[in-house]
């Protein structure tokens, strides 16, 4: 990551926060601290949201739900096998960008996306692209387990089925095994797998859909607060699990847990109010962030 | 010392609390109590009146089949076998019985002890098997109305005679064929064979059975799968905050409110009259039918669809699942237990509603069993109505046994609606 963007050129979208006291414009290249957040706006993207080797990319993101902007002009990267977290106070729009990296807002009819987003250089809102490829290149775990009730058997092949990606049953046998056994669920459950997957605990049933979503074995992998139900030892399990995936797999994990991020990721993205404030190494924004603002998040004085 | 002070506050009103409370429950008790006592009454009296209904009085009779009263010269000619005159066999095995009746009245009531239903019995048997002629055979015939009503202790003999429908020398031949063994009541199946009859030993229900099957049949074909696809499109493809959406999901609503009287009058107009569809057939019922459960169904469908848990969809959708899809292997399975609760119920509305039919000449007489959707035919509750209206008392009693028979069917449907909602069943 030599070919860091510091700041975003030709964006001088600044939007203050808030907008009944306009402040004047905060310098965010010098980090000139403030103290307090209402002094602060948002003037473009501190850090580096950009990467050279970025598996997925979006540009001049705004996302609408109806008349109400959640987003404002999100630009930011995901790097090629990095783990990138989305920390920000709760309504601060991490969902909603996540969602938008696998058209998973397509199904809220009245949520508008705009901006350019690709997946290895293609356009992933393009006419030509289907959302349902898409979908399978681009996971997702969602925030509550939400295993389908099926046996567990059924679950983990369902993606594999649909999309036709084993051609005999020993095949998808293998398959299943194989992303049970990455998700770390396959011992406990090798002589139940035809039991209902509902019938798991919360955490098995996180990691049930971990399995179900690798198994068909995507390229990016979207988690939204996987282990936000989970107990501190299944959500050990889960992030070591993640550490594992990533020699294979791009992820991108929101989370609330600061400590989590740290563990597990590579870079940190910071949205606060629909705007992505800061974007660095995972060690720098923890240790030294730049924005005002992310201090005030990470050192628990808001959020 | 508020706190104490509260506290006798409390628990001074708490005496009157609770006998609000017990005063409640006692209300629900004795209002589940009456509902039930309505329920066990309405039971009891159409069970007690349309018990006898199954079974049927029959008589022995011994047939001398002879060849020269019957007229038939040759057995193999079939013409002759089916057009002779068999009515005059039994007449003759009466008569030899009961010898020395006068009079036409007497002679006619003589005829009566048994259905005329009997020559077609012998006429059938004959046809099968010509050698009978000329042999003497003991059948067991239905007995007229009249004396199935009598064994059945429902004419009181000592009414003066002038006040009952059997006069004293009935009676007599009566003794005489219950002193010869000759009178047995038996399980009626002709009540499960038979269409509609103007004799009421005749009359069953197979017509009414079958035409209501038909009918179900249409109204099922119809309504689920338009019912299930409209009720899908709005809760899963419609746009929302549409109007067109609003205008269509309204009148769905008030759709199911409409008497159902007016769906009979649109059916006369639209379908018969306009379309040409055949009155009286279990296709135009079916298709008036349908107009009406669809609103139950659909609505009930929705509500199922809506309550399949939105986190289900979108683990479908994320894993690159089509919409489609989406539906067809989750949503819809999900959804199942309501959709078929509220089908049956829909059903269940069908089978018994009388008043759209009548509009569309389902009314009408139809003694023949019908085999298709396209027979003339009449469906159970108009069956009711019409025996209900007939004096005769075979008939009071085929009533109650047809509303029996009628129950029996909305209680299997019901069962059938909790084994499919337990089967589909599962926990999410
Ligand atoms: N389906 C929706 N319809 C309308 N508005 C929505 C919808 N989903 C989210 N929003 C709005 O978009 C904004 C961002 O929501 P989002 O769910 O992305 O926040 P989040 O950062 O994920 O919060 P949390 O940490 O609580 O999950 C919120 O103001 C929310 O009210
Ligand atoms: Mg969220």
């Amino acid at each position: 990551m030599t070919d860091v963007i510091n700041t975003m050129p030709g964006m001088p979208r600044a939007v203050p926060l808030e907008s009944e006291t306009p402040k004047p414009a905060v310098d965010a290249i010098t980090g000139e601290k403030h103290r307090s957040e209402f002094d602060v706006e948002i003037n473009g993207t501190v850090g580096k949201p950009l990467v050279d080797n970025a598996k997925m990319s979006s540009r001049n993101c705004d996302v609408f739900y109806g008349d109400k902007q959640a987003i404002f002009g999100v630009d930011l990267d995901i790097g090629n096998n990095e783990i990138i977290a989305m920390i920000g106070p709760s309504g601060c729009g991490k969902s909603t960008f996540l969602r938008v990296l696998n058209r998973m807002n397509d199904t809220i009819s009245i949520c508008r996306v705009t901006g350019e987003h690709t997946l290895d250089g293609e356009d992933i809102y393009g006419k030509k692209t289907d959302p349902v490829l898409l979908r399978a290149r681009v996971g997702m775990v969602f925030q509550k387990p939400n295993p389908f009730p099926k046996s567990i058997y059924d679950n983990v092949a369902y993606g594999a089925r649909l999309h036709g990606l084993a051609s005999n049953r020993s095949e998808l046998d293998d398959l299943v095994e194989a992303s049970l056994i990455k998700a770390g669920l396959f011992k406990e459950v090798k002589d139940d797998l035809q039991k209902p997957g509902t019938g798991l605990s919360g955490g098995q049933q996180q990691r049930l859909c971990i399995a179900r979503a690798i198994a068909v074995d995507p390229e990016v992998i979207l988690m939204d607060e996987p282990t936000s139900a989970l107990d501190p030892i299944a959500t050990a399990t889960i992030e070591e699990l993640m550490d594992e995936l990533r020699s294979n797999y791009t992820i991108a994990i929101v989370t609330h847990s600061m400590q989590q991020a740290a563990r597990v990721s590579q870079r940190t993205a910071y949205f606060h109010m629909g705007k992505l404030v800061e974007v660095n190494d995972t060690d720098k924004v923890f240790t030294n962030p730049e924005h005002q603002l992310t201090e005030n998040y990470i050192t628990g004085r808001f959020g | 010392m508020s706190n104490s002070n509260s506290t006798e506050i409390i628990r001074a009103g708490l005496k009157k609390r609770y006998a609000r409370e017990k005063r409640f429950r006692l209300f629900g008790i004795a209002s589940l109590m009456i509902s039930f006592a309505f329920l066990l009454v309405l039971l009891f009296t159409i069970v007690s009146k349309g018990w006898p209904a199954f079974q049927q009085t029959y008589v022995k009779l011994d047939i001398v089949l002879d060849e020269t009263v019957l007229k038939v010269n040759n057995k193999s000619d079939e013409d002759a076998l089916f057009s002779a005159n068999y009515q005059k066999v039994v007449r003759e095995s009466l008569n030899k019985m009961f010898p020395g009746v006068k009079g036409r009245k007497q002679k006619r009531d003589l005829k009566n002890i048994v259905s005329n239903s009997a020559a077609y019995t012998i006429r059938d048997d004959v046809l099968e098997n010509p050698d009978l002629l000329g042999t003497k055979q003991t059948y067991w015939f239905l007995a007229k109305d009249d004396i199935d009503v009598f064994m059945k202790g429902k004419i009181d003999r000592d009414l003066p005679e002038d006040e009952r429908r059997l006069k004293d020398y009935q009676f007599e031949w009566i003794d005489k064929l219950i002193e010869e063994d000759r009178l047995e009541k038996r399980f009626n199946t002709v009540l499960f064979t038979n269409g509609d009859s103007r004799e009421p030993e005749q009359a069953g229900m197979k017509g009414a059975i079958m035409g209501s099957l038909f009918t179900m049949l249409v109204t099922l074909m119809l309504s689920f799968p338009i019912a299930v696809a409209a009720a899908a499109y709005l809760e899963e493809f419609a746009p929302q905050n549409n109007k067109w959406v609003d205008i269509i999901e309204i009148n769905i609503n008030n759709l199911a409110a409409v008497p159902s009287i007016v769906f009979g009058l649109l059916g006369l107009a639209v379908y018969i009259n306009y379309f040409g569809v055949p009155r009286s057939t279990p296709l135009i019922g079916g298709l008036v039918l349908t107009l009406m459960t669809l609103p139950t169904i659909i609505i009930a469908s929705r509500a199922a669809i809506k309550s399949v848990p939105p986190s289900i969809k979108e683990a479908a959708i994320g894993l690159g699942a089509s919409r489609i899809q989406t539906l067809f292997q989750h949503t819809l399975p999900l959804a199942m237990p309501g959709i078929l609760t509220g089908t049956i119920i829909g059903m269940a509305q069908a089978l018994g509603e009388t008043a759209p039919l009548l509009m569309i000449g389902m009314i009408a007489f139809v003694a023949e069993v019908p085999t298709g959707v396209l027979d003339p035919s009449t469906v159970m509750p108009v069956q009711i109505y019409l025996w209900s209206d007939s004096p005769e008392r075979a008939f009071t009693e085929r009533t109650s046994a047809a509303i029996m028979v009628l129950l029996g069917f909305l209680v299997a449907m019901n069962l059938i609606a909790i084994m499919l909602r337990k089967k589909f069943e599962r926990r999410w």
